[in-house]
C-alpha cells in the first residue's frame, strides 16, 4: 500500500475484547501485512459472530488499510457478516446432491420454525458433503467458537444443534469409512489410509510407508522429482488438467525469486468432496506431496487454501502440520537436508470463485477475490506477484506414489491419454454416494455400479458430470469411459470428478434453476458477461419454467444460447465461461423444461 | 475582481515536457489485424495496435489515464487458435498473433455485453455506451421490463429485469452519486486510489450482481475519507457521478451541451499549474475538467482546480445566478489548509 496515504477512520473505537481478538492475529506487524486481512477478519468473525465496526476500525489502523477497502472485502465473503448475526448459524444446503436428498424439504419446513434468539440458519451452497446429503454446518461463534457438520440430517436435528453444545464427530474412522466405501480394498493409491490409518498420528502414517516418498525425493533431487512427475504424465485434478510436471518445471527455473507453493483446497464445486476426504482422512499424505513440491521447484513457503467450510479438515490439516514441525519435517532444515520449508494455512470465507487460482491469491493478498486476467500466468507472476506453483489437493498426493514408483511405470496405470488414478465423487440418487479411486479408464456405467448404482432401482435420467461447471449427460451416454480423452469425445470434461446421477423422479428444470442461481450468487462481478449475463440466464430459465417466455420459446431458447456464447467467450475467469455449460447441455438433449411449461 | 475576468485568455495548452533520455526502441513484432500484416512495438496493447491502423474497438472502462482492469469485456477480440477472446485493452501484442476485431464471435460478445448493460443500468447520460449499443444492435427489451434489485425471487416478477435501480445519493453540494447508472467500471475507484489521489474513499463492495462502488459500511461521502477531488466524476463514463451544478441544471432542462464552450486555462490556485478546461454556458461556468494528456494533472486536479469556480462565481456582480454553495462538514478547513 501507497506510503503516502492518510487512513480516514470514521466511526466506533474497538472495544477492549474487540481489539484483543485483532491483535492476537495481528500483532504488531512489520511492514506491508495485508495479507493478515481474511486471518484477522475470520477471528473477529467467530469471536463475536458479525463484524463489529470498532473490529473493523482497529484492523485497518493495524494493517493500515483504508476501510472501504476493508469494508469492500468483507462484503465478498458469505461466511463473513457485517451485520448482527446470533452466535449460532446453521449453513443448510440446498444445492442439487442436497435437494433431491430431502434438503429443499429440510429448508421449507424450517421456514416455518421460529428459531431461539441465540441461533438462526440460512441456506448454503453445496457444503461439499454430498455422499452424506443431505448437508447442513453448525457455525458457533464465542469464546471457544466451534463449527461441525451435521450429516443426513434433518430439520429436528438442525433445531437441536441451536440449542445444544453437544457436537462433533469422535470418531476418527469410522465416518471415513462410510464415506469412501472402497476404504481397505486392496491395490488403492490414493485413498489407500482413509478409514484405515489414523489421521491425527504422524506415526501411524510413517508405519504406513508416509514420508518414504520425501526421502526418495532427495536421492532424486530437485531435477530429478521434476522429472520424475514430468515423466509420470500427470495432469492438474483441480478442473483444468494442466500437465502438472510442466507447471513444475517454468516455477523450478523462474529467476524471480522467493517461489511460492499454493496447494488449492478451497473446493467448493458443486458434487465434489474428494480434496475434502483426503485432508481428513490422509493429511501427512497432502503434506508429504507440498513438502516434495516445495522442494523440487524452489520453495520455501507454502499456503493451503482451505475451504471455509470444512472445519474438520483445517484440524486435521493443522494438527498434521504442528506434528510435521515437531518430528522436523517441516522448518529451517528438514530431515538434515539443507532445505526450509513450512506451509501456513490459510482459510476461505464462503466464495466458490476463489478456487480460481488467481482470485486465491488475491484472496491471500488481502484484497478481494477477483480473478486476475491471463497472461501473466502463475509460474511467472502468482502469488505476491511472484513465480507460484498452485495444484490442487488431489493432484498433490499423487506426487508421493510417483516418487515411489516412478514416473514411467506411474503411466501404466490408466490410458495412454489420461494417466495414473483417479478420485471421482458419487453422489446424488446412487445407492452408496462416496468417493471412489479407479484408473482412468472404466465407463460412467461401471463407476455408478461401483456405487451400487441407481439407489431407487428406477432408469437413469441425466448424470451430470464435472460438478456445476460440467456438464449433463443422457442415459444413452453411460459407455463414455471416464478419461479426459472420452469425455472430450463425448462433449464433457471429468473437471474435479464429480459424477451426479439423477433418476427419472427428479425435476431437472428444478437442478437447473438451482445451478443458475449458484453463478449468479457466486460470480464475483467484475466482468459484466458473467456478473449480468448469469441472472439473465437465472431469469430466463425461471420464464421457461413458469411457461411465460418473451416470444417464442424458440427466440427464448436461442437468446440463451446468446448468453451462453458470451459467457464464454468473453468472461475474465472459468466461472463465467463455465456458467451456462451445464444448462446448455441439459436443453441440447434432456428436456429438462418440456414445452407446456411444468415438468414432467 | 475587475471584469476582464481572468479567465479569457487562456494560455496555450501546455506540452508535454521535453522527453526523457531515448530508451532503446521497443521491438517490432509482426501481427495481422483483421488480415493486414502489421509491425508494431511489442510494448503495444491490441487497443494501441488496432487504433494505429484506424481500427475503431469500442471500450468502456479503459481510459488513458488510468491502468486497465479490463472488465467491461467490451473491447473483446478475436485470436486464431485462442479458446477465448481477449481484452483489446490490456493484452499485449505478441509476434504471430492474428487478431480478428470484426468477427461474429467478436460482434456477438459486444453485442451482449452492451445488451447486459443496456437492460441493468441506466444509460440516458452516457452517450459512449448509447451509441456503441446502438452500432451493435443490443435489444435490451428481450429481456422484458426492467424490475428493481432483488426480485425474480417472487413469481410476479417472472418476465421482467432486474437492474441496478437504486436511489440517487445527494450528501454534499459539490457531485452527486447516482448508482442506478453505473456500469461498474472501476474507473472511479482506480482514480481515487493508486492511479491519481491515493485517498483510497471508495471500493467495490459486494460480489455478483450486487457489486457495487462503495464508501465503508455506506457511509455519506462527509465522513468517508473522500477530499473532493472529483477525480472520480473527471473519468465517469455514465455519469453517475456527476457535478451538482450539471445536475441541477439538467433537472432544470437548463443543461445544453451545445451551447457550451471549452476553455483551457492554468488553475490560479497554487503553483503547480495544472491545466483546466472550463466548460461555460450562457457566460457562467457549469463544469471543469482538465484534458487527459495534459502533462502535469493527466486529466486528475484536486477540490480547488475542480470546484473552486462555484467560489469565482459567487463573487461575480449582483443579479448573476449564482448557486448557493455550502461545501460539507470538514471541506471549508481542508479548503483552506491546502
Ligand atoms: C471458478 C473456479 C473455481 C475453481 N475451484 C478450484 C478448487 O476449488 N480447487 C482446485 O484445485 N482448483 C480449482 N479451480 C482450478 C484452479 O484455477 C487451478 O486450475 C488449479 O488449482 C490448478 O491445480 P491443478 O493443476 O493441480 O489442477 C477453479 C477454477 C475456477 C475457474
Ligand atoms: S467470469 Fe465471473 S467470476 Fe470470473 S472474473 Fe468475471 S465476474 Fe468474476
Ligand atoms: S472526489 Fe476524489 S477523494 Fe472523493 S471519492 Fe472522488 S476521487 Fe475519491
Ligand atoms: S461510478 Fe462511474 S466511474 Fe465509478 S464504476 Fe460506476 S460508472 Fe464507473
Ligand atoms: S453438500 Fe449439499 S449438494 Fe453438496
Ligand atoms: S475496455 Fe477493455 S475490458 Fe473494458
Amino acid at each position: 500500500m501507497d506510503g503516502i496515504m492518510d487512513l480516514h477512520i470514521h466511526g466506533p473505537e474497538a472495544t477492549e475484547a474487540e481489539r484483543a481478538v485483532v491483535d492476537a492475529v495481528v500483532g504488531e506487524p512489520a511492514g506491508d501485512r495485508r495479507d493478515l486481512l481474511l486471518p484477522a477478519l475470520h477471528a473477529v468473525q467467530s469471536r463475536f459472530g458479525w463484524l463489529p465496526q470498532g473490529a473493523l476500525n482497529c484492523i485497518c489502523r493495524r494493517l493500515h488499510i483504508p476501510p472501504a477497502e476493508v469494508y469492500g472485502v468483507a462484503t465478498f465473503y458469505h461466511l463473513l457478516s457485517l451485520t448482527p448475526q446470533p452466535p449460532t448459524v446453521v449453513h443448510v444446503c440446498d444445492d442439487i446432491a442436497c435437494r433431491i436428498n430431502g434438503g429443499a424439504r429440510i429448508c421449507e419446513e424450517l421456514a416455518g420454525r421460529e428459531c431461539p434468539a441465540h441461533g438462526g440458519w440460512k441456506r448454503s451452497p453445496c457444503l461439499g458433503q454430498c455422499e452424506r446429503a443431505p448437508a447442513a454446518l453448525v457455525v458457533r461463534a464465542g469464546e471457544s467458537p466451534n463449527a461441525f457438520v451435521l450429516p443426513r440430517t434433518t430439520s429436528g436435528a438442525i433445531m437441536a444443534s441451536l440449542g445444544s453444545e453437544e457436537a462433533r464427530e469422535n470418531d476418527r474412522l469410522e465416518p471415513l469409512r462410510r464415506s469412501a466405501p472402497q476404504s481397505g480394498s486392496p491395490g488403492l493409491r490414493l485413498i489407500r489410509r482413509i478409514g484405515q490409518v489414523d489421521p491425527e498420528s504422524l506415526e501411524a502414517y510413517r508405519v504406513s510407508g508416509g514420508y518414504a516418498a520425501l526421502g526418495r525425493a532427495f536421492e532424486l533431487g530437485r531435477e530429478g522429482v521434476v522429472r520424475e512427475v514430468i515423466a509420470s504424465k500427470l495432469v492438474g485434478r483441480g478442473g483444468a488438467a494442466f500437465p502438472t510436471g510442466r507447471k513444475w518445471e517454468a516455477v523450478a527455473k523462474a529467476a524471480v525469486k522467493p517461489h511460492y507453493l499454493v496447494c488449492n483446497a478451497d473446493e467448493s464445486e458443486p458434487g465434489a468432496f474428494k480434496d475434502r476426504l483426503l485432508m481428513e482422512g490422509d493429511p501427512f499424505a497432502v503434506l508429504e506431496g507440498m513438502t516434495i513440491a516445495g522442494y523440487a521447484t524452489g520453495c520455501e513457503k507454502g499456503f493451503i487454501y482451505l475451504r471455509g467450510e470444512y472445519p474438520l479438515a483445517a484440524r486435521r490439516m493443522a494438527t498434521a502440520l504442528a506434528a510435521g514441525r515437531a518430528a522436523g519435517l517441516l522448518g529451517s532444515d528438514i530431515l538434515g537436508k539443507n532445505f526450509a520449508f513450512d506451509v501456513e494455512i490459510r482459510r476461505g470465507a464462503g466464495a466458490y470463485v476463489c478456487g480460481e487460482e488467481t482470485a486465491l491469491f488475491n484472496s491471500i493478498e488481502g484484497k478481494r477475490g477477483e480473478p486476475r486476467n491471463k497472461p501473466p500466468f502463475p509460474v511467472e507472476v502468482g502469488l505476491f506477484g511472484k513465480p507460484t506453483v498452485i495444484n490442487n489437493v488431489e493432484t498433490l498426493v499423487n506426487v508421493p506414489p510417483i516418487i515411489l514408483e516412478g514416473g514411467a511405470a506411474y503411466t501404466g496405470i490408466g490410458t495412454a491419454g489420461s494417466s495414473g488414478p483417479k478420485l471421482f465423487c458419487l453422489s446424488g440418487h446412487v445407492a452408496q454416494p462416496g468417493l471412489y479411486e479407479v484408473a482412468f479408464g472404466p465407463t460412467l456405467r461401471e463407476a455408478i455400479a461401483l456405487a451400487g448404482g441407481v439407489s431407487s432401482g428406477r432408469p437413469i435420467r441425466a448424470v451430470l458430470l464435472g460438478g456445476a461447471a460440467g456438464a449433463f449427460v443422457g442415459p444413452d451416454q453411460l459407455d463414455m469411459p471416464l478419461t479426459l480423452e472420452g469425455a472430450r469425445a463425448a462433449g464433457a470434461s471429468l473437471g474435479s470428478g464429480v459424477i451426479m446421477v439423477f433418476d427419472d423422479s427428479v425435476d431437472l428444470g428444478d437442478i437447473l434453476a438451482r445451478i443458475a442461481a449458484f453463478f449468479r450468487a457466486e460470480s464475483c462481478g467484475q466482468c459484466v458477461p458473467c456478473r449480468v449475463g448469469a441472472i439473465r440466464q437465472e431469469e430466463l430459465l425461471a420464464r421457461l419454467r413458469a411457461g411465460k417466455p418473451i416470444g417464442s420459446r424458440r427466440q427464448e431458447l436461442a437468446l440463451l444460447q446468446e448468453i451462453g456464447q458470451a459467457m464464454r467467450d468473453a468472461s475474465i475467469c472459468g466461472l463465467g465461461q463455465t456458467a451456462s455449460t451445464a444448462i446448455e447441455s441439459a436443453l441440447a438433449s434432456l428436456d429438462p423444461v418440456p414445452e407446456q411449461g411444468r415438468p414432467s | 475582481m475587475s471584469d476582464q475576468p481572468m479567465f479569457t485568455h487562456p494560455p496555450p495548452r501546455a506540452s508535454r515536457p521535453p522527453a526523457a533520455p531515448l530508451l532503446p526502441e521497443p521491438k517490432l513484432v509482426d501481427v495481422v489485424i483483421d488480415g493486414h500484416a502489421d509491425k508494431v512495438p511489442e510494448t503495444w496493447t491490441i487497443l494501441e495496435a488496432c487504433r494505429h491502423r484506424g481500427i475503431d474497438v469500442p471500450t468502456l472502462c479503459y481510459l488513458e489515464n488510468l491502468t486497465p482492469v479490463n472488465v467491461c469485456r467490451v473491447c473483446v477480440v478475436e485470436l486464431a487458435g485462442a479458446r477465448v477472446l481477449a481484452p483489446a485493452c490490456s493484452r499485449r501484442v505478441e509476434a504471430g498473433m492474428d487478431i480478428r476485431t470484426d468477427s461474429p464471435r467478436v460482434r456477438l460478445s459486444r453485442k451482449m455485453v452492451l445488451e447486459f448493460l443496456a437492460s441493468s443500468v441506466d444509460l440516458s447520460t452516457a452517450p459512449e455506451a448509447q451509441k456503441y449499443a446502438a452500432q451493435y444492435g443490443a435489444r435490451p427489451e428481450r429481456y422484458g421490463p426492467p424490475a428493481a434489485p432483488g426480485t425474480l425471487e417472487t413469481d410476479r416478477h417472472v418476465g421482467t429485469a432486474q437492474t441496478v435501480a437504486q436511489p440517487v445519493k445527494i450528501d454534499n453540494d459539490l457531485y452527486v452519486r447516482d448508482y442506478a447508472k453505473c456500469i461498474l467500471c472501476y474507473r472511479c475507484v482506480q482514480a481515487c486510489g493508486s492511479d491519481a489521489q491515493n485517498t483510497f474513499a471508495i471500493a467495490v463492495a459486494g460480489r455478483g450482481f450486487d457489486a457495487r462502488i462503495s464508501t465503508e459500511a455506506d457511509v455519506p461521502l462527509p465522513e468517508s475519507a473522500c477530499v473532493y477531488c472529483g477525480n472520480c466524476i473527471g473519468v465517469c463514463p455514465t455519469g453517475a457521478l456527476m457535478f451538482k451544478s450539471e445536475r441541477d441544471m439538467r433537472k432544470t432542462g437548463e443543461w445544453d451541451e451545445s451551447k457550451q464552450q471549452k476553455t483551457d486555462t492554468i488553475c490560479p490556485y497554487c503553483g503547480v499549474g495544472c491545466t483546466l478546461t472550463l466548460h461555460v454556458q450562457d457566460n457562467r461556468i457549469v463544469k471543469v475538467t482538465s484534458p487527459l494528456d495534459a502533462a502535469i494533472t493527466q486529466g486528475h486536479l484536486c477540490i480547488k482546480g475542480r470546484f473552486g469556480f462555484e467560489h469565482v462565481q459567487q463573487r461575480e456582480p449582483a443579479g448573476a445566478e449564482s448557486p448557493d454553495v455550502k461545501l460539507p462538514e470538514g471541506v471549508s478547513s481542508r479548503f483552506k489548509a491546502r
